[in-house]
């Protein structure tokens, strides 16, 4: 691999793109892919191309079948989760959500519940839930969790994330909590709310904070890889 | 602790590519070993990295640790003749059999200089 194409593929990393490194393993010519083109010595084009596009999208890395000489290698965005509410449940959610390799970050415009001594080296902000939603902007590579149980909080960052692409959308709270909220959001007619998940998490029938978090951050994992 | 997590959550693929470049600030040679192929149960996805130093100190992981020892070693022959090299272990492999490879499957392995 040369050197720049290392630094390229580091630069992305950093801007949060997609890029494909591919490699004809016969000789170790290679040829990195972004959004704006290509780089490197091996050039590319048709249905080889065509292939590294599609699987892009899908992350999956490993020889090309139009071409098994060639490998690619997709190099995707951490997937991010934001959590609203910074609760005692957010405070074992976002270490077990790093350890699973998440971006996380927190929404709580209490300053006395998000701050750094109680989340340490996670991102904090504490704009009002629709404002922060709004600047996170999720894409399909993003949960949204609602941990705050105040709906003042809960309902804007839910009614966002449904709007959005998000590949999980969950709040906690009771079935009874859930139905009240299923009604507020019918009157003001919210769409999408069949994929809102609640309550949250997998039914592992836990009852601590860090319990309740391993079910949210497993039920999460599990629809990143075997959505629907 | 909390601190490591953080930095595990900047990925082990940002690890590896941070340790090739500091490695080479400093000077040293360095070759890059790729999952490219599995089969079976194999520990470690496609894809996944292994970076060796010339010193031989290493970062990252193509097999959870059952042929990373035999990885170096090609790695090092890499970094001396520039030739890229696909190495192949599974539980046929008398190699592979001797440094482990615990799982039953197989992986193939593509190792290159960067330069």
């Amino acid at each position: 691999m040369k050197t720049a194409i290392l630094l390229e593929l580091a630069r992305g990393r950093t801007a949060r793109q997609p890029v494909v490194v591919v490699t004809r393993l016969r000789d170790g010519a290679q040829s990195l892919h972004r959004a704006g083109g290509q780089q490197g010595d091996l050039e590319l084009a048709g249905p080889v191309l065509a292939e590294i596009r599609e699987r892009c999208l899908h992350d999956r890395s490993g020889r090309l079948q139009t071409d098994p000489g060639l490998f690619m290698r997709c190099y995707t965005p951490a997937h991010r989760l934001i959590i609203v509410g910074a609760v005692h449940i957010a405070q074992a959610l976002a270490p077990a959500a790093v350890m699973a390799g998440f971006d996380v970050t927190i929404v709580d415009p209490r300053t006395a519940f998000a701050t750094a001594e109680r989340f340490p080296d996670i991102t904090l902000t504490h704009e009002w839930p629709d404002i922060a939603l709004e600047t996170l902007a999720p894409d399909a590579q993003t949960a949204v969790v609602a941990l705050s149980h105040d709906p003042k909080l809960d309902d804007p960052a839910l009614i966002a994330a449904l709007a959005s692409p998000a590949f999980y959308v969950g709040a906690l709270g009771s079935r009874r909590t859930h139905a009240a909220r299923l009604e507020r959001f019918a009157t003001r007619e919210i769409t999408g709310t069949e994929r809102l998940r609640a309550p949250v998490g997998l039914d592992l029938g836990g009852r601590s904070a860090g319990e309740i978090a391993i079910a949210i951050i497993a039920e999460i994992i599990q629809t990143r890889y075997r959505p629907g | 602790m909390t601190h490591d997590l953080h930095r595990k959550a900047e990925s082990e693929v940002d690890a590896v590519f941070a340790r090739i470049l500091r490695w080479q600030q400093e000077g040293r040679r360095v070759a890059l070993a790729t999952v490219i192929d599995t089969w079976g149960s194999s520990p470690r996805p496609v894809g996944s990295h292994l970076a060796v130093a010339d010193s031989g100190d290493f970062v990252g992981s193509v097999s959870g640790g059952c042929v990373e020892g035999a990885v170096v070693e090609a790695a090092l022959r890499v970094i001396m003749d520039g030739k890229p090299r696909e190495l192949e272990f599974g539980v046929s492999d008398e190699q592979a059999w001797s440094v482990g490879l615990a799982c039953g499957g197989r992986i193939a392995v593509y190792v290159e200089r960067v330069e």
